[in-house]
């Protein structure tokens, strides 16, 4: 490929972007916090035991100080046990304390993740088609999986070390300054450079990881897309062209990983080199107040020790700050999700239609609509009605915006402009679950999931009995899948067993029908049927489109005999309505679009 | 979720398939056997991914001895300075403490410059590897036929591909420094203990075979444990990728709640499997620590009564306490890299898995020259094909098609029409019998000269994202502008394209969702047609189609079919007409063979056929 197209921006909306931007880098990071809320009794006893566990462990070096000073001065051969079990009792109590808090650290991380997952899961499935249509499933899939895994390692291995590392160094110090205040200050001033450092360190990293997390993104996306163009790729013999855009972005990964070691490399190495200067000139140092006198020989050896305490911590801190900076941009990664509003949503004052009342008259006025993004408007001005029970036949050239009017009925999508009503409710006035409860629309493209048959064909009505499912089994001419190995408990979909076009297009018929549905959208349902089936279905779909209103989408005569009426969409608007035969005699265009005859007239 | 969504019943819901093992790979069975040999294969692979690195590697191990040299250091130079520097220094000799301080400074310094060194030739490793097994997974999964893919599913290989190459990452990122460090460490601190003090060194080396024990056990169990939660993540990217890619039939038909207890089922089932996993290490670790703990105490205790019976000195029982302490830090710190050792070795075993996958439809080892241009002469020489024993998809089939002829195959769904489309493209290979092309048996031919000579559009209209210009180019990589838009012109699909305001560099969005379904057809179309094949195989292509474009399509049609061999199979038997000779199918059988006309005339099954697809028409 010549040219490679520029990923979108995660999210196209400068203005959110920027809003995102502005905000301090931790923000979005905290927002977490909400979902370990649940958890807060576990954090306590988290902390608590984190703070007690350090406390041992900083007291044993204390220990070793008194065995130094005591007993081995003094030649006390008898405080030793004493001292030896006091080690004995702290070093075992640390342990347990550690053990505590790793368990209950893995219940509260493992949760927030799970739930964060959940509600990210709960959020995507209310994001609208629009949505869908403009964030790369990749993008998407990688905050779901490795972004929150970053979020969760931070808070169960950098958060409660972050914890421990910072309490560690101040109890240290203060132990250093108690010890020996001039020598104490050295090490504590020697922080300063390391602060510094990290400083910089931070603000660097978190750009790099943030591009990283996006170019992980994009190598998804390239992933996804070739798993799911495995055929179209095989056919056409492309493997090498579509291996090189994998490939770009794959280096690209792995220039970015490089350039981020290169910055850790940096910060880790300064992080081993000041501790350890430090610790030759508190030897030195110290050597010589002990010389003076100002130190005891044990209390060199304690503040030694101590002192190579705070190596752990310091260390631990850079990979701390490291996996902090990159929690924080996942974070942002994830709100830029969370932070995106449903569009298609229950307006407050949203009533339920009951199924009962509803009659079915449906009135499109001035419809209409312009695609995100786009200049121009697919649907101009669409007015249209459709009486209770009647049959509408919707016909129009290729990309004349039939799929996208039927769309609007189930509100996939709102109008941009106009209203549509449903026995004269505005749609946007009814509660979402209550308009697709009584609206089923069968797609120009089936969508299968990999479920057993049943579950794929009760997906609008979970509660259809057996009885229901055969008559839409009958109607859509679909029977065949009692011939299935295991008959409508068969997995079906991409994981189950694969169906041919035409018996996929049956089936999501099916599904529309068994909703038994007051309006009934299909979109061009029949187009993948041989001419056999095709009447089969037809004279049966006839029956049940008598008690419901229906929009059908067709592109060709067969589809449009099902109709009473057939409105023509040309120029995003309905230019004539009327019977197929009144239209075919009277209007020229719906000739050129319907007419089996080849007649010469342009398709635009 | 912490609670478990318990209205769903996991099984129910999935269906049942022929075989759940399917959805492993055939290296990846659950018996003890293939567990070896699978690890076995993820250890073979690991080597030739390191192999291209082995200077690279020898010089990261020079500067982390160096760094381990240094680091080990500073506890000897401590004892020195207490045992000799500060008695010296009583007699004011201060020599000694000089060269300690010299030291000091020489190894500070040179663990630095080795501590970045490495670490940057540790990462540059790590990610070299990883991209190499990256590209290597990727050809791969391309190289795999059709029938591995329906299979194996594309959630599947998302999840190897992104998530399992994760884990593998954060292992790279920084696991391996410490991983080396430490056991370098542990070794190293073990010898200068050792050499310290002979005795005290022996009283720790006690703690050894309770090391070994605990570390036996997490290796054993975690093992089990990580490959788990790489199962249970990969179903959890298969829904969440299904699900939110049929988004619009989900919404239409409220299939929000019961997704998110499916959801929340399979990624509760991910969270246990992480919490087993987490537990082995919150008890690993600890219990390392506590061997720790104990013998510090131990050796403070002996140590210290050794010093006071004078038999050893207070800077040695110093010096060991502090290199105690350095030899179980890093064990805490390796008990936590672990985790990442064992997910990465868990995915690494996936993904060895899947290289070890062989195509069941495979490049030849020394491939048949093609003849360019090809003929476009197709035979089916006694063909039969079945995907399971038990259901015969066709019967041995005998089929001559003389280059530049245009055959349509039509008959009722199930007869076998697509089947013989996916033989004659080689997205299976027959059960029996062979499929030829210009003579030569697809198995001989070279991935690259049979797909430049065969060439399918089917139903699905698969646009990858991307301009339709692009899309487009896709059926030659390297076509000018002009060659595009003449052949969008050629198929009609120029007008729509020229109707968006960016006209040719029109993004089509994910999947095409910019375009209708038709329109992605015609510019699938167009794409075939740019490809130029000798042969070109129609599978349902104009299902989608307003009359118009069809007839449009059609038009073209006796053009661009007019020189090359073309299999039609369609419905609509208006596409039919165009072709030189019709086959009726039935039950993999060819029923009826002749020229359209002919067969009308006939008033056999065709002339049937004909006649309910006039009656369609009105």
């Amino acid at each position: 490929m010549p040219s490679l197209s520029p990923q979108p921006e995660p999210d196209p909306d400068p203005e959110k972007r920027r809003s995102t931007r502005r905000r301090h880098p931790l923000a979005n990071l905290w927002r977490i916090r909400a979902y370990l809320r649940p958890y807060a009794w576990h954090m306590t006893v988290m902390t608590l035991a984190t703070m007690l566990a350090m406390a041992a462990s900083i007291a044993i070096p204390l220990v070793i100080q008194a065995v130094v000073d005591g007993p081995v001065k003094d030649g006390d051969a008898a405080g030793l046990p004493l001292l030896g079990l006091a080690a004995l009792g702290l070093g075992v109590a640390e342990a347990v304390l550690h053990f505590l808090r790793r368990w209950i650290q893995a219940e509260a991380a493992l949760g927030m993740e799970a739930s964060i997952r959940s509600s990210l899961y709960a959020h995507l499935q209310r994001l609208s088609v629009a949505f869908h249509s403009r964030w790369q499933s990749g993008q998407l899939l990688s905050r779901a999986t490795s972004d929150l895994a970053t979020i969760r390692r931070f808070l169960s291995f950098g958060a409660p070390f972050l914890l421990v590392s910072a309490l560690t160094y101040v109890v240290v110090i203060v132990l250093l300054i108690r010890l020996h205040w001039p020598l104490g200050l050295l090490v504590a001033a020697s922080g300063l450079p390391l602060f510094l450092s990290a400083k910089r360190f931070g603000a660097n990293y978190l750009a790099v990881s943030r591009q990283q997390q996006d170019q992980q993104g994009d190598v998804a996306t390239q992933v996804e897309e070739t798993a799911h163009g495995m055929r179209t790729i095989k056919a056409f013999g492309r493997s090498r062209e579509v291996y090189r855009r994998f490939d770009i972005r794959a280096v690209r990964l792995h220039d970015t990983a490089v350039r981020k070691a290169g910055l850790v490399a940096r910060f880790w190495a300064l992080l081993d080199l000041v501790p350890a200067v430090t610790l030759g000139v508190v030897l030195v140092a110290g050597a010589v107040a002990v010389n003076a006198g100002q130190m005891t020989l044990g209390g060199l050896v304690a503040f030694a020790s101590l002192h190579l305490m705070l190596a752990w911590p310091i260390e631990a801190m850079g990979w701390i700050l490291a996996i902090a900076q990159e929690a924080m941009t996942a974070a942002d990664r994830l709100h830029e999700v969370f932070d995106t509003e449903p569009t298609v949503v229950d307006s407050p004052a949203a009533v339920a239609l009951a199924p009962a009342a509803v009659k079915g008259r449906l009135r499109f006025e001035n419809i209409g609509f312009t695609y995100p993004g786009a200049d121009l408007p697919v649907l101009r001005s669409v007015d249209l009605e459709i009486a209770p029970g009647e049959t509408m036949a919707l016909v129009g050239v290729t990309g004349s915006g039939k799929s996208t009017l039927a769309a609007l009925v189930p509100r996939l999508q709102d109008p941009t402009r106009g209203r549509i009503t449903l026995d004269g409710h505005d749609l946007r006035d009814l509660t979402l679950d209550s308009l697709r409860r009584n609206v089923a629309m069968a797609f120009e493209e089936p969508t299968l999931f990999s479920m057993s048959v049943r579950e794929n064909l009760t997906l609008g009505r979970p509660d259809a009995s057996d009885a229901d499912v055969a008559e839409a089994l009958r109607v859509a001419r679909a029977e065949f899948v009692r011939d299935l190995p295991w008959g409508l408990d068969t997995r079906i979909g991409e994981q189950g067993m694969s169906l041919s076009g035409g018996q996929r297009q049956r089936l999501a018929l099916a599904r529309a029908v068994v909703v038994k549905p007051k309006v009934l959208v299909l979109d061009d349902p029949l187009s993948s049927l041989d001419v056999h089936t095709e009447a089969q279905v037809e004279e049966a779909l006839r029956r049940v489109l008598a008690g419901a209103t229906a929009l059908v989408v067709a592109h060709r005569p067969s589809t449009v005999a099902l109709a009473d009426r057939v409105a023509l969409l040309e120029d995003g608007r309905i230019t004539a309505v009327g019977r197929h035969s009144d239209l075919l005699a009277s209007v020229p265009t719906y000739r050129a679009v319907l007419s089996a005859e080849a007649e010469e007239v342009s398709a635009r | 979720m912490s609670r478990r969504a318990t209205s769903v019943d996991v099984d129910a819901w999935r269906g049942r398939a022929a075989e759940e093992d399917a959805e492993r790979t055939a290296a990846e069975g659950s018996d003890v056997r293939s567990v070896l040999r699978l690890r076995g294969r993820s250890r073979t692979l690991l080597r030739s991914l390191l192999r291209p690195h082995r200077r690279l590697m020898l010089w990261a191990v020079a500067l982390l001895l160096t760094q381990n040299a240094a680091a080990m250091a500073a506890p000897y130079l401590v004892k020195v300075g207490i045992d000799t520097g500060v008695p010296a220094l009583r007699a004011d000799d201060t020599t000694v403490l000089v060269w300690v301080a010299l030291a000091f400074a020489v190894s500070a310094g040179a663990e630095y410059v080795a501590k970045r060194g490495f670490v940057l030739a540790s990462g540059r490793i790590g990610q070299a590897v990883l991209l190499d097994l990256r590209r290597r997974v990727y050809r791969h999964f391309q190289r795999l036929s059709p029938a591995f893919h329906e299979r194996y599913t594309s959630g599947k290989t998302i999840s190897r591909m992104t998530s399992d190459m994760d884990s593998i990452s954060e292992l790279a990122d920084g696991g391996i420094e410490d991983l080396l460090l430490a056991g370098l460490s542990v070794v190293s601190i073990a010898g200068m203990l050792l050499w310290l003090d002979l005795e005290l060194a022996l009283v720790t080396l006690v703690s050894f075979p309770f090391l070994l024990w605990i570390s036996a056990w997490f290796r054993r169990n975690s093992a089990v444990a990580y490959r788990r939660t790489r199962e249970t993540i990969a179903l959890v990217i298969v829904h969440f990728v299904e699900s939110l890619g049929g988004i619009g039939a989900v919404q239409a038909f409220r299939r929000q709640e019961r997704n998110q207890a499916i959801f929340d089922a399979v990624n509760d089932d991910f969270r246990l499997a992480n919490r087993r996993a987490f537990r082995l290490i919150s008890t690993f670790a600890p219990v390392v620590k506590l061997i720790g703990n104990v013998t510090v105490a131990v050796v403070l205790t002996y140590g210290g009564w050794l010093v006071l019976r004078g038999e050893t000195e207070l800077g040695v029982l110093a010096a060991f306490l502090l290199y105690l302490r350095r030899f179980f830090e890093p064990m805490q710190e390796l008990s936590m890299f672990y985790n990442s050792l064992q997910s990465a070795t868990a995915a690494l075993e996936k993904l060895a898995g899947v290289l070890d996958e062989r195509p069941d439809v495979a490049e030849p080892a020394a491939p048949v020259p093609l003849r360019r241009p090809a003929r476009g002469d197709v035979a089916l020489r006694g063909v039969s094909f079945h995907y399971r024993p038990d259901t015969p998809i066709l019967p041995p089939l005998d089929l001559e098609i003389p280059g530049g002829q245009t055959v349509a195959v039509v008959g009722a769904t199930g007869a076998g029409k697509s089947t013989v489309a996916k033989l004659v493209t080689r997205f299976y290979d027959p059960v029996d019998g062979s499929v030829l092309l210009d003579g030569v048996d697809l198995r001989d031919l070279a991935e690259d000269d049979l797909r430049r000579a065969v060439v399918m559009v089917t139903q699905e209209n698969f646009l990858f994202s991307g301009t339709v210009a692009e899309n487009i180019e896709f059926g030659r990589p390297g076509a000018s502008r002009d060659a595009v838009e003449a052949a969008a012109r050629a198929i009609g699909a120029d007008a729509f394209i020229r109707a968006f305001p960016e006209e040719y560099d029109t993004e089509v969005r994910k999947r095409g969702g910019r375009l209708s379904a038709g329109q992605r057809q015609l510019v699938a179309f167009a794409r075939a047609f740019l490809a130029d094949p000798a042969v070109l195989i129609l599978d349902e292509a104009t299902s989608s189609l307003d009359l118009p474009s069809e007839r449009a399509v059609q038009r073209a049609l006796r053009t661009i079919l007019a020189e090359r061999t073309a299999i039609v199979i369609a419905h609509r038997l208006s596409t039919v007409e165009i072709a030189d000779r019709v086959l009726v199918l039935d039950s993999g059988r060819v029923v009826e063979d002749g020229p359209p006309s002919a067969l009308v005339d006939r008033g056999g099954p065709y002339a049937q056929l004909h006649e309910q697809w006039r009656d369609s028409l009105l």
